[in-house]
């Protein structure tokens, strides 16, 4: 074990490095969400807008820059910051480094609304996407999230209780029905609704406008406002339910305020970019690797960590095939993947010996 | 209730809980005061863990009452419940590689130290741990594990009296993985935190640790009190032979070429 000195063993001055650390990332993730693309707007450019000085952009940079890059990058940021945080959540609930916002339905209650909403938007569900207009897919697919969760919750409660057993053994069950339905959807669909089935199962930024960003923050700000609220607990978590009473936490509530915050945070991201895998479980694994697993630094630490990696992979999935456009969640995938593993059984295999 | 509950602070009144059809606990009563050790034997199945866990709030008894101070446990908040108790589970597995340390200083936060890190350190030193302080909790020994827990404990209620008020310290089996010194030292500790006028309830599968350390011996089976007092009037044959069917075992040498081991018989 990499001892450090004796009567070390306090990780809060690394986590305060490690964060310090995240956020120069962050903003170098953000230059270059700005700076890259078909049409590149310059450094110099950036700073010079950044400062008050547009006046050297040339109109189409400016247009470009307002109206496309901008607000591709707050929701990259957004969304990125509210997955890595919704998984590192549901990893502590569920003492299990594994977890993800898939688990309380959330994915599969977004993905089956979404697929509705993409199928019979032009025939059954006419009324309701005529009424919500461009919003109708995004409203479709975070309500859908929220309602399956609510369902799961209510099932998995009993006395007051919720248990985190019953919660994934329902939700493997729910998860199939709704795989059930989605594949009766996806049989009816035409060609250029798969096509967009497709597009849209492997996530996206493409579609971003200010209109999106607006509607997410309200979702994302909930979840990262409540971290200083449920950290403390959260670590007392780890040692169980019954040991964190004991330590003062009112565990049903803290429970409740978790599952509530990332069926938000999740069903709204998917509702604007589509279903972006991987950021949820490899964000907070990572972090745990540098700065330990202590709620205190890890909670903010995927926020800042979750919002560069989407941007990055979003950089990447703009050029790498440029002028056509990688599906984001192939690039989280691909590139993520590999790391991940290497991470947990390369030659130090310094993840896989603290597991269970 | 009796004239032996008034000077007790955390009592449970005839208290039951019944678990599919059966009862696990049945019309219990007992009463932990300030500045005794109290000590809970009994075979397994007895219902120490869940006199343990309705004493401690943890499970509401299905009749009965636990109150704290007075005041019923069902109305106090967690927060003010961890000022006043601590828990010791029994073997308690992690899935995140906290250290030694955090995990202490979980303990120490729980009772609102300023300066939880510290007091994590402290009670580290206390219960033997100096040193290993940035040990990851999953690398350790069972034994190892249950005395950071112990540290834990310790540091969520540090003194056994604060502002006047007694503290308590609840222990599940705490020398269950424990060799013979470190049993012995944990319960010392223990011992102390009484000694200094808090409230300790310990489950003991032990006869003599729990003969030679309980001020108040309290023995269950099948969900009930059978015997209650100081050792003498509980450790004695006819309550032995009743409760684990193991008679005539009390106070008796054993056959001359079995060497022996009497920890209450050693140096002091």
């Amino acid at each position: 074990m990499p001892f450090r000195r004796t009567g070390e063993g306090d990780r809060t001055s690394q986590g305060v490095l490690v964060l310090f650390l995240l956020v120069l990332l962050l903003i170098v993730a953000c230059l270059v969400s700005l700076h890259v693309g078909p049409t590149g707007v310059g450094l110099r450019d950036l700073w010079a807008y950044a400062t008050g000085n547009g006046d050297s952009l040339t109109v189409q940079e400016r247009v470009i820059l307002e109206a496309v890059r901008l607000p591709r990058t707050a929701l990259g940021l957004l969304v990125g910051a509210g997955l890595a945080v919704s998984g590192a959540m549901m990893q502590g609930l569920f003492r299990n480094p594994l977890a993800d916002p898939g688990i309380v339905g959330v994915t599969a209650g977004a993905g089956l609304a979404a697929v509705a909403a993409i199928v019979l938007g032009a025939t059954v569900l006419a009324p309701l996407a005529m009424l919500l207009g461009g919003q109708f897919l995004p409203l479709m697919a975070f309500f859908g999230g929220l309602a399956n969760t609510w369902i799961l919750y209510v099932i998995a409660t009993r006395d007051g209780r919720t248990s985190t057993t019953a919660l994934i053994l329902c939700g493997i069950a729910i998860g199939a029905l709704t795989g059930a339905l989605m594949g009766l959807l996806i049989v009816t669909a035409d060609d250029r609704q798969l096509r967009d089935i497709t597009f849209w199962s492997l996530g996206s930024l493409g579609g971003a406008t200010y209109g999106r960003v607006l509607s997410i923050l309200p979702f994302i700000f909930v979840v990262l406002a409540i971290i200083p609220f449920v950290a403390r607990g959260l670590d007392a978590l780890v040692l169980g339910d019954a040991a964190a009473f004991h330590m003062g936490i009112p565990v049903q509530r803290l429970k409740r305020i978790v599952i509530v915050a990332v069926a938000a945070a999740c069903g709204s991201t998917v509702a604007v970019a589509g279903s972006i895998g991987f950021v949820g479980i490899v964000v907070p694994h990572l972090l745990r690797l540098a700065m330990g697993p202590s709620h205190r630094f890890l909670l903010p630490g995927s926020a800042l960590g979750g919002g560069a990696l989407l941007l990055i992979a979003d950089s990447v999935a703009r050029t790498v095939a440029a002028p056509a456009e990688l599906p984001i969640g192939v690039i989280t995938a691909l590139f993520g993947a590999p790391v991940f593993l290497f991470l947990l059984i390369g030659k130090n295999g310094i993840g896989m010996r603290d597991l269970p | 209730m009796t004239q032996s509950m008034s000077d007790a602070v955390i009592i449970a009144d005839k208290v039951t809980v019944t678990r599919s059809g059966r009862k696990l606990i049945d019309e219990i009563t007992i009463g932990l005061k300030p500045g005794q050790f109290t000590v809970v034997i009994g075979p397994n199945g007895a219902g120490k863990s869940t006199l343990m866990k309705v004493l401690s709030g943890e499970m509401k008894p299905d009749s009965g009452h636990v109150t704290y101070y007075g005041t019923g446990v069902e109305l106090c908040q967690p927060v003010d419940l961890a000022r006043r108790r601590a828990v010791l589970p029994q073997a308690t597995q992690l899935a995140f590689p906290f250290t030694a340390l955090e995990i202490a200083r979980m303990g120490a936060v729980a009772q609102g130290a300023l300066n939880p890190s510290e007091e994590g350190r402290k009670a580290l030193a206390r219960v033997g741990l100096r040193g290993f302080e940035s040990r990851p909790y999953p690398s350790m020994s069972g034994g190892e594990q249950q005395r950071v827990q112990f540290a834990r404990a310790l540091a969520q209620v540090p003194q056994p009296v604060v502002d006047g008020i007694p503290r308590a310290l609840f222990l599940d089996e705490p020398t269950a993985s424990l060799d013979l010194g470190h049993q012995i030292s944990v319960l010392e500790e223990a011992r102390d935190f009484a000694a200094g006028g808090g409230m300790v309830l310990a489950i003991l599968h032990d006869l003599n640790l729990a003969a030679e350390f309980a001020d108040h011996l309290i023995v269950l089976n099948h969900g009930r009190v059978v015997a209650e007092g100081a050792c003498q009037e509980t450790v004695n044959d006819e309550i032995i032979s009743t409760v684990y069917g193991i008679a005539g075992a009390v106070g008796r040498l054993p056959a001359a070429h079995i060497p022996y081991v009497l920890p209450q018989s050693r140096d002091r």
